[in-house]
């Protein structure tokens, strides 16, 4: 499983939702995430990813779609 | 060494349930609890003010500590909806309690100004002997402000809660404080002069469900003190699902966080002090050598914990 089905299957996880967000799809808009499932994904990402969210990083819009997770997470390797 | 004696509140009269809220903003009352965990807020009539709720919970948490207002050395008055620039309302509060001369001060800090307040009250006590803290706010002023958000809107209440911070002696020594400030997300949370609030949900969210439940855990851990062994946790009453979030990120019980968000919605800096007025009433107060811990998260971002034990 490749770094991009990793990130769609933890927004499906937590949003609990079975569909797949297209990668540059607001996961906010498109009602994948609220506030609280937004903390719980990137609690998710974190450990799935073995990286450490700084406060400074923790920004609703560096999460806001599958392709802006990958390039964060892309940022942090 | 400070300590705090028995809190005091004031809540206005007027009960405003989710359906008038669901009306004026298109949405469900189910949806405003779903989201929030609030049932119904408190609005403050037209006449009353920022500092007359103050004083009434000043007056309110004298009696129940049994003191007098000539006993007051100084007055801090935590405010984000202060109705002018200034003077800001501490200086009225020490009036309407007769304290001419005393030293009033204000904290024009939303969320956090209470425990904010409280930690800097514990490093007065010695000058100023009795320090009467106060988080006050009518929030009803600024939430009905054009245009409505319902993200926004269907959040906040009016009130006021007041503790007196005494050095010698009271019904629980202050142990410690930790308060910190990160402005670099300052512009996620504000109330510009004439505009409506403007919040980054979401980035409030993220941040408070980090930092409220690491400053906790320093807290504690510096003072030897187990999550678990705390009575209670008496933390600003912003969310419901937030607040039961930060329990779980300490990892104790949401039961040992004391919720009254349903009734009084979020009365900003006023609502840790209103919490803790209700919890001390109901419960008798701290016991001896037995833990309780404040906490609280606002504007600026601004957030901490301070740490208590029953004597």
């Amino acid at each position: 499983m490749n770094r991009r089905e990793k990130i769609i299957q933890i927004v499906k996880q937590v949003s609990g939702k079975p569909t797949v967000p297209d990668a540059d799809e607001s996961l906010f808009e498109s009602g994948y995430l609220d506030s609280f499932a937004l903390t719980d994904m990137v609690s998710a990402l974190e450990k799935e990813f073995q990286v450490q969210v700084p406060d400074s990083d923790l920004t609703p819009r560096k999460f806001e779609s599958v392709e802006r997770i990958e390039n964060y997470l892309e940022s942090r390797t | 060494m400070a300590f705090l004696n028995a809190p005091g509140a004031y809540l206005p009269g007027r009960i405003v349930g989710n359906q008038p809220m669901a009306d004026a903003l298109g949405v469900t009352p189910e949806w405003i609890y779903g989201v929030s965990g609030i049932e119904e807020r408190r609005y403050a009539e037209a006449g009353e003010t920022v500092a007359s709720m103050a004083v009434a919970a000043a007056r309110d948490c004298l009696a129940r500590a049994g003191m007098k207002a000539n006993e007051i050395g100084m007055v801090l008055v935590a405010s984000g909806s202060s109705e002018r620039r200034f003077p800001g309302p501490a200086a009225t509060v020490a009036s309407g309690l007769g304290l001419a001369g005393a030293a009033a001060l204000d904290l024009p800090m939303a969320s956090a100004g209470s425990l904010f307040a409280l930690s800097l009250a514990s490093h007065l006590t010695e000058k100023y002997r009795n320090v009467l803290v106060i988080g006050a706010e009518k929030m009803s002023a600024i939430v009905r402000h054009e245009p409505l958000d319902r993200n926004v809107d269907i959040l906040f209440g009016d009130g006021a809660g007041a503790c007196v911070v005494s050095a010698g002696a009271g019904k629980a020594r202050i142990i410690d404080s930790l308060i910190e400030t990160d402005g670099a997300f300052a512009e996620d949370l504000k109330l510009e002069f004439g505009q409506p609030l403007d919040m980054n949900g979401r980035s409030v969210i993220m941040q408070a469900s980090r930092k409220v439940p690491r400053a906790i855990l320093a807290l504690l851990r510096r003072n030897n003190v187990d999550p678990a062994d705390v009575e209670v946790f008496l933390m600003h009453q912003a969310n419901q699902n937030l607040i039961d979030r930060v329990a779980r990120g300490i990892g104790v019980s949401p039961s040992k966080f004391y919720s009254n968000i349903a009734h009084y919605g979020n009365t900003s800096s006023a609502s840790m002090l209103i919490a803790a007025a209700e919890w001390w009433a109901a419960s008798g107060g701290p016991k001896p050598g037995v833990p309780i811990c404040f906490a609280a998260f606002g504007a600026g971002f601004q957030w901490g914990a301070v740490l208590a034990s029953g004597v």
